[in-house]
């Protein structure tokens, strides 16, 4: 696909984005989270496609931001979107400064350690939050009601986050052009090989987590307000949930690429709702199911199929000279 | 001609195994210099120390008059000291083009810098160095995709690009067909003489050395046995028993 049909694209589904919420009402809780289950699939593909390290941590910053968010809007005594779009900030924020010094720590390892070193950060930080009073310790804490019909709300949250999305759509289509996210490729395809040329990875690497973190952290502070309700291992450092789904969907649709994450989230979540829909009970038999023939017949995501199968098409091809 | 790299009683020990003993080399600037020796003599252990893969355990290391004894890896790369590995290494999953792109003067720019788009300058001077190295028609596929001959040059191409001042080659012909050997030997010195880059060669094909180097240092276990233009070095009978095993 060349620039123009990807721009035209990407114009087409803005335009549905918009169009859709007011077309289908009934669905709006629905397409919001759709739009979270890309940013979820976007953001990791930054570290995890892009880069080669695959994180099972990320639904930590995700956690921060939903916390952040939650306890501004109880003790600021602010008006609720005033509190609502500062806590999404400040947890942005706390965020890339926790994605910054975990980063310097934990993306010394590579390979298999680092993604079981980042397990291991999803759950200490579900752990932490479950036993820290401030927060609501294990009960939780739930987020103020929506000033408005509940409708509305929805339809504020699907124009919200289809809003983050396209920012963090439009942003990584630019960064991956840049020679910053050529070096993340060669970071992915071989690390030793980018340091005897120079490249300082250690910097590169934390700094492509932190860019992660800081959309995870706006997501998060959201999320807490669509579903009213932040638990520390349900909802917010839900790493058996989410922080496996991120990794899944961004392989489904072809990690690596710009466009793989988005198409593998909205497969996922319509597959996912079909399931809960028609298979009630099965759902997450099914759903593993699904995973395992992902993994075996999909192993590069859909995209990577088809660059594999039609690589002339993706501009990889000899030219006469 | 001064000494652009200058190494003094390099010692390296691997548990009891002693790989490089107290090896002194020079390499003047604008030089081309060969390092030959049997299997297992201890180049490419010098090489990782010079590029700061291990830290030696006596001896010193200066480059362009620094002190790069303790630096690792990637700062004396900024400095402009390039390596190419005997197993290539390149990004498999890159192109061509990206594979030169991201090698582009990396020397030294800061963070900021890299959040611009591939310049079309950039592009050109890749387009013109896969050209030098036969590759042009091929700038769009996958580096993966390429013969393990054609990494190689690649390889080579993406050291170029990094404008390197000094580049330490670890048998660039080795796994390359005869014909291509030729072209190599030829784009070797043009870079040497046009770019002005100092090469150190590890290499195990005489002929190539023997066409290549004006100076040759020849080790064998771990020692410096011999030193001197290829001429000596062809008549060194110490060398050719290293070689035949009467060592």
């Amino acid at each position: 696909m060349n620039g123009r049909k990807q721009t035209l694209l990407a114009i087409v589904i803005a335009l549905v984005a918009i169009a859709l919420p007011l077309v289908t009402p009934d669905y709006r809780a629905q397409i919001a989270l759709l739009w979270v289950m890309v940013l979820f699939a976007m953001t990791w593909d930054i570290l995890g496609g892009q880069t080669g390290y695959n994180s099972f941590g990320n639904v930590v910053f995700f956690g921060i931001g939903m916390y952040a968010s939650a306890v501004v809007q109880r003790d600021s005594g602010l008006d609720y979107f005033v509190a609502l779009f500062l806590g999404m900030g400040l947890g942005g924020l706390i965020a890339v400064a926790v994605a910054a010094i975990l980063g310097s720590m934990v993306l010394r390892m590579r390979g298999h350690y680092f993604a079981i070193a980042t397990l291991g950060l999803g759950i200490a930080a579900a752990e932490l939050a479950a036993g820290w009073e401030f927060i609501g310790a294990g009960s939780g804490m739930t987020t103020p009601l929506y000033p408005g019909d509940p409708g509305v709300q929805y339809l504020f949250f699907c124009y919200l986050f289809f809003a983050l999305t396209a920012v963090v759509f439009c942003l990584l289509a630019w960064l991956y052009r840049t020679r910053f996210g050529l070096a993340l490729n060669a970071i992915r395809d071989n690390e030793d090989k980018a340091e005897a040329m120079g490249l300082r990875t250690g910097l590169y690497k934390t700094v492509a987590w932190m860019i992660a973190a800081f959309f995870l952290g706006l997501t998060g502070g959201a999320v807490g307000n669509l579903l009213r309700f932040v638990d520390p291992r349900d909802t917010a450092f839900a790493g058996a949930t989410y922080g496996v789904w991120m990794v899944l969907m961004a392989i489904l649709g072809g990690k690596g690429t710009l466009w793989g994450p988005v198409l593998g989230a909205v497969v996922f979540h319509v597959t996912q709702e079909l399931l809960w829909t028609h298979l009630l009970g099965w759902q997450r038999v099914a759903l593993g199911l699904i995973i395992v023939a992902i993994v075996v017949f999909f192993p590069q995501g859909i995209l990577g199929w088809a660059r594999e199968r039609w690589p002339e098409r993706f501009g990889h091809k000899v030219e006469a000279s | 001609m001064s000494a652009q790299l200058v190494v003094e009683q390099a010692t390296k020990r691997f548990g009891g195994v002693v790989a490089n003993d107290s090896i002194s080399i020079e390499v003047p600037q604008g030089s081309i210099v060969g390092l030959i020796g049997p299997n297992g003599s201890g180049k490419t252990t010098l090489f990782n120390s010079i590029v700061g893969y291990h830290a030696l355990d006596s001896g010193s290391i200066r480059f362009e008059g620094q002190e790069i004894t303790s630096l690792r890896v990637p700062e004396i790369a900024r400095l402009g000291l390039l390596r190419t590995f005997q197993q290539t290494r390149i990004y498999g999953k890159m192109t061509c083009m990206e594979n030169m792109a991201a090698s582009d003067g990396e020397c030294g720019r800061g963070i900021f810098d890299l959040l611009r788009p591939v310049s079309a300058e950039t592009r050109e001077n890749a387009e013109a160095l896969l050209e030098f190295c036969g590759l042009h028609s091929k700038r769009h596929l996958r580096a993966g995709d390429l013969s393990f001959g054609q990494q190689k040059l690649l390889e080579f191409a993406m050291a170029l690009m990094a404008k390197p001042s000094m580049l330490l080659l670890d048998e660039p012909t080795a796994g390359i067909n005869p014909t291509l050997i030729n072209g190599l030997i030829e784009r070797l010195k043009r870079a040497n003489q046009d770019l002005g880059i100092t090469l150190l060669v590890i290499e195990h094909n005489m002929r190539v050395i023997m066409n290549l180097a004006e100076h040759i240092y020849c080790l064998a276990h771990g020692e410096l046995l011999a030193a001197g233009s290829p001429e000596d070095i062809r008549n060194d009978k110490r060398v050719i028993d290293a070689y035949l095993g009467a060592h």
